[in-house]
């Protein structure tokens, strides 16, 4: 059982020298293995940051980030075991993977680095890997360009599961995939996430798919969390204004609206 | 305002560095030819140019480094930088100040020629993909690695030896006195044909090329390809919306270029007999006069600076997204 | 593309089998790039031949057959003092190229040092190095090298080329900064360090097989100009003149008027360094269509258009006339 927790957080970005940015303000949530968590927010309200922070590519400015009740550590074998832990995939996948290398080598780093297996089993676990997100084995020699949108986003899928963490960052992992494919991914996702009984926190701009896809939602509005939440309740009973326009804005009528009062969207 | 304050330290550093590797660099080179100088022309030199000339190089100096290093400065700002040992004693500064507007004319000039010419090929043949106008980029190639050297003798041999069309050496004829008038003015352009031309020639390629390159790419973008749907003239089109856009870039490398622009005319003056720094520099190298050579270092590298900062100004007028910051 | 209950097969297109290695060099395989590495070959041979194929030694006097025009025995004629043109030609290669190259390798080593350092971290310490760097741009380096090589008597080969790396590096370095920095922001070097890569790992293996068509394009215009530079040096008396290279030929020239009569003197030299130039600027041309392969295609696009009998007037959008 794995446990990541947000205390208290808040980050300031300090741009053109002096003024400062609040990109998050006071942001707390618990994220632990076998749950599903959605973030949502459109952008710029400090969804990313927040994945950046949790991943080590920044670091908060006041609060506390604790892995397992220990704060992150910030080098050494500590920062190495943290890595192994926490996993993150990424939103754009045209530019997460390596242009220059093949897909064994995205396998196989974490594999090496993490000392997943013994070195002479890497290549079968790459394999198996592979199999995983269910992506053919003669895939393995060939680089980015000449994989489709949805391939490249399972490699990337696989390639954050290698090391076998407890936790898993998804930001916006189906956002630039052609609608048609996403849900395959997401429910690729899903049933990872149940095989290895991971934590993730889903971090979406898109409201339909967090109810599909997670136990619960937290709405986030320029850095404050408004409102949070069972996904169902969240939906289909929007206390705050934000969240409700969300809801509102939202075109998918037939995954959201389906109660009885008022019947589409009022 | 930011920028500019940034853009205006960074220049005030590399001044300040400029100055100061020229200070340090006489104390590391071996040999000291002032000395042996001064110790072969004993009674000619005035003690205040001996002063002077310790001050500048350090010789015997038994003050502490720091200490001449500040004197240094206090003769640059009164404007002293020693006195020529090839020139009779005379004032670096004058002798630098006598060549200093030949090069400035002759450079500026031929590189504002260049400039606008090669820009302006190098547009028209972007634009005209695949025509026969792509013959040009050969041509341009070829002139752009032709040591400029070579191509200036050839010039010279060409128009001046065999066809006596233009003088090959000198500003100004023999014997003519250097006046504001019209016919001196006239003997000057007429002297200055072919280092010029040699310069246009063989910075040309560079231009077309460069500016081939960048229309290319613009070309592509689709700001072009709305300008034409609105049905705007080629013309316009051609140049309003790409070239206005592909010549940011150069307009950058043209300031960055400038040091290697003055490195290419100080040859040329060379060759032509010029009087401008780089004949003065030559003589100075051949002469061991290391004054002379010091303080014509410090005014080349600081006109390259002015120059720079010229260039820099230009641009931000006329690109306003230089004018913010760049968040890295 | 069909969804299935338990996955989807997604469209794959065009499928290549994997290249490994060599694909990293696809750079040179165009046809300007591949002229322009034959012609350096030539070049290159002969600097390693060439004191041994040289017909004559190139400081041997002949004072029967002195100002000669080409000849069988004299295929480029010879000098005042009657000393064979072709074998001094040949004889020079060796110093052009080895300073060219040399100076190329110094100077490529020293902008990846610190371009990259400079693209990869931030703040202070990037904005140090990148001044560092401009103000080596800055400062002219012809008189600078001008007066730091008159101050040796007899350099070598590999302090010429040391000196010219130093005044040369700033350009590469600068590139190198700007386009480390767009790299950094990319995701996959996020990834990378998301995965707990260390940090040379990242630079060495993630960024710079993605920096060598930079990397490359630098390394060939610092070796044009180091060549030019050295010539100018040699033509000039800067440097010595009891090395052979094409420069000090010319300096021989110049300095017995060889001017215009005596062309054999003083064409072959010249042209010689052009013809490096243009072998090493094709090679630049290879690459940067490989990178930017709007260029590659700009003329094949109208050409083609014109067989099919539309003229693409402004070269800009070709528009096709739907009544055909």
């Amino acid at each position: 059982m794995t446990t990541l927790e947000f205390r208290n957080v808040s980050k300031k970005y300090r741009i053109r020298g002096s003024r400062e940015l609040l990109a998050l303000d006071d942001v707390s949530f618990t994220l632990e293995s076998g749950r599903t968590i959605a973030l949502v927010g459109q952008s710029g309200s400090g969804k990313s940051t927040i994945a950046k922070i949790i991943t080590r590519l920044e670091s908060a400015t006041t609060g506390s980030v604790l892995l397992d009740g220990e704060p992150i550590p910030s080098r050494g074998r500590a920062l190495r075991a943290y890595r192994q832990q926490v996993r993150m995939v990424f939103q754009d996948p045209f530019a997460s993977l390596n242009p220059y290398h093949t897909i064994r080598h995205h396998l196989e780093r974490p594999l090496r680095l993490h000392h997943v297996v013994a070195p002479g089993e890497v290549d079968a676990e790459v394999l198996r890997l592979l199999d995983r997100v269910r992506l053919s084995a003669d895939l393995v020699e060939r680089r980015p360009h000449e994989l489709s949108g949805g391939q490249r986003q399972r490699v990337a899928i696989a390639r954050a599961l290698a090391s076998r963490p407890g936790l898993l960052i998804a930001d916006e992992p189906v956002s630039m995939l052609d609608v048609s494919i996403r849900l395959g991914v997401l429910n690729l996702l899903a049933e990872l996430q149940r095989e290895s009984n991971l934590g993730v926190l889903y971090i979406t701009h898109d409201l339909a798919t967090a109810r599909h896809f997670s136990d619960e939602i937290m709405v986030l509005n320029s850095g404050v969390v408004v409102e949070r939440g069972p996904s169902d309740d969240v939906i289909l009973n929007p206390q705050h204004a934000y969240t409700r326009q969300l809801r509102d804005a939202s075109p998918n009528p037939d995954v959201l609206f389906s109660t009885p009062k008022g019947g589409s969207r009022s | 305002m930011r920028f500019f304050t940034r853009r205006a330290a960074f220049y005030l550093f590399t001044a300040w560095a400029a100055i100061t590797i020229n200070f340090f660099l006489p104390r590391m080179l071996k040999g000291d030819p002032i000395t042996a100088y001064l110790a072969r022309n004993q009674g000619k030199v005035s003690p205040e140019a001996i002063d002077s000339l310790r001050v500048l190089f350090g010789l015997d100096n038994p003050k502490p480094v720091w200490q001449q290093y500040f004197d240094y400065w206090g003769l640059l700002l009164r404007g002293d930088l020693g006195v020529s040992l090839s020139k009779g004693l005379a004032p670096v500064s004058d002798v630098i100040a006598g060549a200093l507007p030949w090069t400035l004319g002759l450079v500026g000039v031929a590189t504002i020629i260049s400039f606008i010419i090669g820009t302006a090929v190098g547009t028209i043949i972007g634009w005209r993909r695949g025509s026969r106008a792509e013959a040009i980029v050969p041509i341009a190639t070829f002139l752009s690695t032709v040591p400029y050297f070579w191509l200036g003798l050839i010039v010279i041999s060409v128009f001046s030896t065999t066809l006596h069309w233009f003088p090959a050496s000198h500003a100004y004829g023999k014997g003519v006195v250097p006046s504001f008038s019209p016919e001196f003015i006239g003997d000057v352009l007429y002297h200055s044909a072919l280092p010029a031309f040699t310069i246009v020639l063989t910075s040309l390629g560079g231009w077309i090329l460069g500016m081939r390159n960048m229309m290319v790419t613009v070309l592509d973008e689709d700001y072009v390809t709305v300008a034409q749907a609105k049905g705007l003239s080629p013309f316009r089109v051609m140049y309003g919306y790409a070239a206005r856009n592909a010549v940011l870039p150069q307009l950058s490398s043209f300031a960055l270029s400038l040091g290697f622009i003055v490195g290419g005319t100080l040859i040329m003056e060379m060759i032509f007999s010029y009087p401008g720094l780089g004949l003065r520099l030559f003589e100075a190298t051949l002469a061991k006069d290391y004054p002379l050579m010091q303080g014509m270092f410090l005014v080349i590298t600081l006109s390259v600076l002015v120059a720079n900062i010229l260039a820099d100004v230009v641009y931000a007028i006329m690109d306003p997204r230089s004018r913010q910051e760049a968040t890295s | 593309m069909s969804v299935t209950a338990t996955g989807v097969t997604d469209a794959v297109p065009v499928s290549v089998s994997g290249r490994s290695f060599r694909e990293g060099f696809s750079m040179f395989r165009n046809a300007k790039s591949v002229t322009g590495l034959a012609i350096l070959g030539v070049f290159t041979l002969l600097a390693i031949f060439g004191p041994f194929i040289a017909p004559y030694d190139p400081d041997a006097i002949d004072l029967l057959h002195r100002n000669e025009a080409p000849t069988f025995a004299h295929l480029l004629g010879t000098t005042h003092m009657g000393q064979d043109i072709l074998s001094q030609i040949i004889v020079g290669t060796r110093g052009v190229m080895v300073v060219g190259f040399l100076c190329g390798i110094f100077a490529t080593l020293i902008a990846v040092l610190v371009g990259v350092t400079a693209g990869y971290v931030s703040g202070a310490r990037s904005e140090a190095l990148s001044a560092l760097t401009n103000v080596f741009l800055v400062i002219p380096g012809l008189p600078l090298i001008i007066i730091v090589a008159s101050q040796f008597q007899d350099p070598n080969v590999v302090l010429i080329a040391g000196v010219l790396a130093i005044t040369g590096w700033a350009w590469g370095a600068r590139v190198l900064r700007a386009q480390t920095m767009s790299l950094r922001n990319r995701d996959f070097i996020q990834a990378a360090r998301v995965n707990g890569e260390p940090l040379l790992r990242i630079i060495a293996v993630e960024m710079l097989p993605n920096l060598l068509a930079v990397i490359a394009s630098s390394f060939v215009g610092t070796v044009t100009a180091a060549i030019l530079a050295q010539t100018t040096l040699a033509f000039v008396g800067v440097t010595p003149i009891s090395n052979w290279n094409w420069g000090t030929i010319l300096f021989w020239a110049q300095s017995n008027n060889a001017f215009p009569d005596k062309w054999w003197w003083y064409l072959p030299a010249g042209l010689c360094i052009a013809l490096v130039g243009v072998a090493l600027a094709l090679v630049n041309f290879g690459i940067d269509e490989y990178v930017n392969p709007r260029l590659r295609s700009a003329g094949l696009r109208a050409r083609a258009l014109r067989k099919r009998g539309i003229t693409p007037s402004h070269g800009a959008t070709a528009v096709a006339d739907t009544r055909d």
